[in-house]
């Protein structure tokens, strides 16, 4: 296997030429993905590549070209849609949540919808409460959807190629603070070791990323790395944290962060999305509908507050989870009766 | 419409105000930005899309505009909230995220809102139009005669909430005027790749509206095309498009790296500056003489200075001031 390290853009933009080689249907469109690459770098180097025709700048229209990707797709094509900023889908989530989602199950199966639709996440650089949001629960509440979030570039590479052979629509959200791009802080574990061929990853299993015996933290995307961080202080509390990484939000693999759970007794989940109706909560709910006795201790939750994302550096970094509110969640749990 | 003296004194001011804060935003933002740059690090974080060369959209049709008349602006808000005339200490302490600030700090520098001279803005693109059409409806429901101008750009002109804004606008014959300010690009992507026809001021009389082009970056030309368009906003008249041919010299966002750009090509943009123009315009005229241009350029370049100094001297805003002003 290839030594070479990745970022998680580089590995994005690599499985997607590797598709468009292997598939005349694979193309790209959304806002500045040509000749710029991406805002993210999801598309650097493909315009030179394949053409215009293929990696497709669109005008300032997501409601048009979100709807037409969804109707490419149901003609034989297999379209990847940019739409930059997640914060963005206020303008097109009809072509998301009413067209993309549902059209395979309206036709009874008989017309699926093969895009990608992937996105940009996050906050941390003080970009406002338009620019920095994940969402993530928005988008998996819905059916219809899959739902994708890597926290690592060999994730990435195999999400992607694996988001645009399925047949379904594939939400493919990426966080900016792990992208490895020149203009912004990246976290250093999310560029990996990725294998130059082709390969997919299966959706719906969590990875663990850190074997512990006391208590789970469950998290997705940016805030894996967080987690990891929070191990380590745990660590020298005598805390053995184990650490799970969701990968998928839909499909969700309940049955591994049951596993985990049942073994460890104690649960935090953490998220960047906003707390209330999100993520931690399904995540709870899968485990404790299922027996809570597995649990020693209440499970806690780590998430944005329920506040649009303030600009300042001192009020964003106070809302935003880290690793010592996530090592505290943990040492509560683990000093807590339930 | 000519300009009166006071106009062409006022627009100057204006517009020398806005290019200095531009460019005292630019050297501000890079701060703490080297050796490596990082969006997120410096005094002024995040995104920044600055203005430097658009101020005759901005000048030339707030020279019409009342403080109760409202602005909704864009992305790029920062000259069109000086000639507003948005409080210049609070906004430059909201982007420096001070407790201070208009929002204290909440907001940033594409969310500006100063309630006492009508002025917001909005970071999603298209989004300027709906609110100024509404702040319009206002003002017709309530028999005022104030009007609302809404900015967009035009890559905005492509947006399905720009569409909908005008048909709105025009079916209730509002007292709004869309001003698109045509900087030729939507971040990398040129106007003729995105947009089928040369001026989006064509696209008014689909929607039963008037619609012109002002070109060369013109402040004189604005200034007419705006005034007929208040005046016949206030006079019940309905709406207006305009659509003004501009410049923007500095990258879509501070950071850029403008591989989409020819070389050259804003130095040829510089060289037929519309400040510079407006300048030999008013000595050629003999309205002012260079003196009071001198004085003029002073005292805004003093108001700008004055604003930065004041934004660096406030205080941070507190963590715990995340959690208030949600449901206020
Ligand atoms: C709905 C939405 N889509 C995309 C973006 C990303 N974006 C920010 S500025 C911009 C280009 C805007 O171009 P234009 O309207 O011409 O204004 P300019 O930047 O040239 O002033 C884009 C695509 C956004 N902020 N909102």
């Amino acid at each position: 296997m290839s030594n070479r390290i990745l970022t998680i853009s580089a590995a994005m933009s690599e499985a997607i030429a590797q598709e468009m080689r292997a598939d005349p249907s694979v193309f790209v469109m959304g806002e500045d993905i040509g000749a710029y690459g991406g805002i993210f770098g999801a598309t650097t180097g493909l315009l030179d590549e394949f053409g215009a025709e293929r990696i497709r700048d669109t005008p300032i229209s997501e409601t048009a070209f979100i709807g037409a990707s969804v109707g490419a797709a149901m003609s034989g094509m297999r379209p990847i849609a940019e739409l930059m900023f997640v914060d963005f889908f206020g303008v097109c989530m009809d072509a998301i949540y009413n067209l993309a989602a549902k059209n395979t199950y309206f036709s009874g199966g008989a017309c699926p919808v093969p895009m990608v639709l992937m996105m940009a996440g996050g906050g941390g650089y003080s970009d406002g409460a338009q620019h920095s949001q994940t969402l993530y629960a928005t988008f998996a509440h819905m059916p219809g959807l899959k739902v994708v979030t890597p926290s690592n570039a060999h994730d990435a590479k195999g999400m992607m190629i694996a988001a645009i052979r399925d047949d379904n629509p594939v939400v493919f959200m990426f966080h900016k603070g792990l992208q490895g791009l020149g203009w912004m802080a990246s976290v250093e574990g999310a560029a990996t070791k990725v294998p130059e061929e082709a390969y997919t990853l299966p959706f719906g299993e969590v990875a663990v990323r850190r074997t512990g015996a006391d208590v789970s933290i469950v998290a997705l995307g940016l805030m894996v790395h967080r987690a990891i961080e929070a191990a380590e202080i745990l660590q020298k509390e005598g805390i053995d944290a184990e650490i799970i990484d969701l990968r998928t939000l839909v499909p969700l693999d309940r049955d591994g962060v049951f596993r985990s759970v049942k073994k460890t007794g104690r649960m935090v989940v953490v998220d960047e999305d906003y707390t209330s109706y999100g993520v931690t909560a399904e995540v709870i709910a899968s485990v404790v509908e299922r027996d809570i006795s597995v649990l020693k201790a209440a499970p806690k939750r780590v998430a944005y507050p329920d506040i649009p994302i303030p600009y300042a550096r001192p009020m964003e970094q106070m809302a935003l989870p880290n690793a010592v509110n996530i090592a505290e969640a943990a040492r509560a749990a683990f000093t807590s009766k339930g | 419409m000519k300009p009166s003296k006071e106009n062409l004194l006022w627009m100057y001011e204006a517009m020398v105000q806005a290019r200095h804060y531009e460019e005292t935003m630019a050297r501000a933002y890079m701060e703490g930005k080297s050796p490596k740059f990082d969006i997120g690090s410096g005094p002024v974080p995040g995104e920044m899309h600055l203005a430097a060369g658009q101020e005759p959209c901005a000048a030339g049709v707030c020279a019409h505009l009342r403080p109760t008349d409202t602005v909704t602006a864009t992305h790029r808000p920062h000259h069109a909230a000086i000639a507003k005339g948005v409080d210049l200490n609070r906004m430059t302490a909201e982007i420096f995220g001070k407790a201070t600030g208009l929002g204290g700090g909440r907001g940033g520098h594409m969310h500006l809102f100063d309630p006492d001279v009508h002025f917001s803005c909005s970071g999603i693109i298209g989004e300027s139009c709906g609110p100024a059409v509404g702040a319009a409806l206002a003002a017709q429901m309530q028999k005022r005669d104030d009007v609302a101008v809404a900015y967009l750009g035009d890559g905005a002109a492509n947006q399905g909430a720009f569409h909908e804004a005008l048909n709105l606008a025009a079916i209730w014959n509002l007292p709004v005027i869309f001003v698109v300010e045509d900087n030729s690009y939507g971040i990398s992507v040129p106007k003729s790749a995105s947009t089928a026809i040369a001026h989006n001021s064509d696209r008014a009389g689909a929607y039963g509206m008037a619609g012109e082009y002002v070109a060369d970056n013109d402040v004189l030309g604005v200034f007419a095309a705006a005034g007929k368009a208040v005046k016949r906003a206030r006079e019940g008249k309905g709406p207006s498009l305009i659509e003004v041919e501009t410049y923007r010299y500095f990258g879509h966002f501070q950071g850029d790296p403008e591989l989409y750009r020819p070389k050259g090509e804003v130095e040829a943009l510089k060289a037929k500056d519309p400040i510079a123009r407006l300048r030999e315009h008013i000595l050629k005229e003999g309205a002012h003489d260079e003196a009071a241009l001198d004085a003029a350029l002073a005292t805004a370049h003093d108001a700008v200075d004055a604003a930065f100094a004041f934004a660096r001297q406030s205080p941070d805003a507190a963590p715990k001031d995340a959690l208030s002003a949600v449901f206020v």
